[in-house]
């Protein structure tokens, strides 16, 4: 019975017990099916796919409470690589990932592709320069790095600064995302869904803190991965490309090619005050496969940069690697967390493909562009969307056919509504609603627990009180958690941005001041306390400065780098103020040097002993 | 070779590796897509080669590059005996 207590056993018994939940999952959406068949009700099955996944993921995380520190912090530093990276890829791929990247890409074309690169190819930098070098360290937070590698509270503090501002900016758009989820699943309001979300990501990580969340994390991950793939094979095969369409769809690319000249996409542009009557809304402008030309690789290579060295720069991912047995380990786990994460976001743009056919192609029953206005307005999933303002239809030049600049919709519904579009059953629809669910919770749970665990280790125990025992320690972690949970809440509940704008500040935020100061702590044994403070403190202020005068001064942003690419201004002068101030300053002691020397190995000790 | 000179020989190799896969990466993350105009003009398995490449083809390169790293940094540790015990 209790899988969780043993130790040993439990780890090796992980890939039965793993297997037998997902057998169970997908037992549970058969279930769903056979219910919607006896004429179960769509809102009965969505409420029980987010209600049923929810309780699962707290049971996980009520077995894995514990009150010790290191289970506390770094799961107990035993998660074998292929679950590292599992719970990595769950905790990585937000709500904006699952719900937002293919609407994106169907929105946005190739410009928008830059995210799909930046948020893989960052995870070369992680394995490369970072996470073995980490947690060959030993620390419990990224902070504990900074702070034991210069030395000094104050480079500590500033660690602890820039991890607060990008995780947190990056937590109310997860917590605004479960918030919408639960409250279109459970049709409760947006303000009580967004409660009824933190509850769900406090169950999962307040009793356990690491440990809970990475085997929370784990089963999430197969949750989420299960509902973006069915829907993707399933509309695939109807539409006779093959049962893995990922490698078969350049067909259909080329048929969106003839298609956009067909409906004169790009060309037919919806008039100012028919889109400008639809705040939030879009109609299709952008073709599909095109790369564009002046500007426009410059603008990919840059947003691409920014997610690169972002992902290398987030708490919550680095983290993970704390977790694994070895350093070994953990290398290997940076590769099966790409490999999980790869999954997913290989078939992103095969998902935004496919629905793109499904609405431009006039010889698919599914599609709504060049059909009558009535008719389209018929149909029920038009008629869904449209209700909650989503989705809009406005026949601006009254020839009673629905043309391209006719048709307007939120890019983030595209992965919630295509089952519906495709016309299948709703226990896809259920099945998505749930994986969007876990994508969301999973990520906000890393997030929360990478902030309450620097504001718990590296500001109360390491710079308040050294002296605290175990358990008051442990203790603070957790109302702090609650804390920081809460107002995240109360921030995501004003709706200030859309997902994916927070998301990519957050990007920018970590870059600015924790990029190079992490890759040099390893990389340049020269580099000395006052080179890391400069580095943090110029490179975070002048990215934010600069965000600012973007967003809010009105000024005209530098060769293209406008408010979601700051972080390559901040990255820069980061990089500059280091190395100048380190360099005008005198080189680190001997004990500082000897112990850049030994992280650089991976046999022997950690650098910062078991505490 | 002493403990020190072991030490400096296998960051030196070590060193060489980051900056393979760094270029590596460089060439995938940033190179091809500048050149993604003139790349679809050329057709790959259907796609036009540059919406492919930022799709799926460097995505593909990351993954399979990232295992063949964790293998040669592997060999290196071990070449020259800074690897941790196998059950470590």
């Amino acid at each position: 019975m209790s899988f969780f207590k043993p130790k040993g056993d439990f780890i090796e018994n992980l890939p039965r017990i793993y297997g037998l939940y997902t057998g169970g999952f997908l037992l549970f959406v058969l279930l769903m099916a056979v219910l919607e068949q006896m004429g179960v009700g769509a809102d009965t099955i969505g409420i029980l796919f987010v209600g049923f996944t929810i309780v699962i993921y707290a049971t996980i995380g009520w077995l894995s409470r514990t009150m010790q520190v290191d289970a506390y912090y770094v799961a107990g530093r035993q998660v074998p690589p292929v679950f590292n990276g599992m719970a990595t890829a769950a905790d990585w791929m937000s709500g904006a990932s699952f719900v937002a990247m293919a609407g994106g890409i169907y929105m946005g074309g190739h410009a928008y592709l830059a995210f799909v690169v930046g948020w893989t190819g960052g995870y070369v930098l992680v394995a490369v320069l970072m996470a073995p070098y980490l947690r060959k360290f030993g620390c419990y937070t990224v902070p504990d790095f900074i702070g034991t590698r210069y030395g000094g509270n104050t480079a500590r503090l500033l660690a602890v600064l820039v991890l607060v501002v990008a995780s947190f900016t990056y937590v109310t758009a997860q917590i605004n995302a479960t918030g919408t989820i639960a409250s279109r699943a459970l049709q409760i309001p947006f303000e009580v869904g967004v409660w009824f979300g933190l509850l769900g990501i406090l169950l999962c990580s307040m009793l356990g803190g690491m440990r809970a969340v990475t085997w929370t994390q784990v089963a999430q991950y197969i949750v989420l991965i299960i509902a973006y793939l069915i829907p993707v094979f399933w509309m695939s095969t109807k539409q006779g490309f093959g049962f893995i369409p990922q490698f078969a769809y350049g067909e259909a690319v080329a048929r969106i090619g003839e298609l956009e000249t067909l409906h004169q996409v790009g060309a037919l542009k919806p008039a100012a005050d028919v889109s400008s009557a639809f705040p939030g809304l879009k109609a299709l402008v952008t073709p599909h496969a095109a790369a564009g030309d002046g500007m426009a690789a410059w603008k990919f290579v840059s947003l691409a940069a920014c997610m690169m060295l972002g992902t290398a720069s987030l708490p919550h991912i680095l983290m993970r690697y704390f977790t694994t047995k070895s350093v070994r380990a953990a290398r290997n786990s940076v590769a099966w967390s790409l490999f999980f994460i790869f999954l997913l976001y290989f078939t992103a743009p095969a998902l935004a493909t496919f629905t793109k056919l499904q609405i431009l192609d006039p010889n698919l029953a599914t599609s709504i562009i060049g059909k009558s206005v009535e008719s389209v307005m018929a149909l029920e999933w038009i008629q869904k969307w449209a209700a909650v303002g989503m989705i809009a239809v406005k026949d601006a030049n009254a020839d009673g056919l629905l043309q391209i600049n006719e048709f307007f919709m939120r890019a983030d519904i595209v992965v919630l509504a295509t089952p519906e579009i495709a016309g299948l059953p709703y226990v896809i629809s259920g099945l998505v609603a749930a994986g969007g669910m876990a994508a969301a919770m999973s990520t906000a749970d890393g997030l929360l627990l990478a902030i309450a665990n620097a504001l718990s280790h590296d500001l109360y125990y390491k710079i308040i009180d050294p002296k605290a025992e175990t358990k008051k320690r442990l203790i603070v972690a957790r109302v702090l958690l609650i804390i920081i949970g809460a107002l995240g809440a109360i921030v995501a509940s004003m709706k200030l941005t859309g997902i994916l704008g927070a998301v990519a500040w957050a990007f920018c935020f970590a870059m600015s001041g924790l990029f190079f100061p992490l890759v040099l702590g390893v990389w340049w044994k020269r580099a000395n306390r006052q080179g890391a403070i400069a580095g943090m403190a110029i490179g975070f202020i002048s990215g934010s400065l600069y965000l600012y005068m973007v967003k809010a001064g009105g000024m005209e942003p530098w060769i293209g780098l406008d408010h979601l690419r700051f972080g390559i201004i901040g990255a820069g002068a980061s990089l500059i103020a280091m190395v100048v101030v380190t360099l005008m300053t005198p080189a680190p002691d001997a004990e500082t040097q000897a112990m850049v020397d030994e992280v650089r190995v991976p046999k022997g000790d950690t650098i910062i002993a078991s505490h | 070779m002493s403990d020190t000179q072991q030490r400096e020989a296998h960051w030196k190799k070590t060193r060489t590796l980051m900056i393979i896969h760094l270029s590596i990466w460089l060439f995938f993350a940033f190179i091809v897509h500048t050149f993604a105009n003139s790349l679809n003009s050329i057709s790959f398995i259907g796609f036009p080669l540059g919406f492919y490449m930022a799709a799926q083809g460097s995505e593909f390169a990351f993954v399979i590059q990232l295992f063949i790293f964790v293998k040669q940094q592997d060999k290196i540790d071990r070449e020259f005996g800074m690897a941790e015990a196998d059950d470590a």
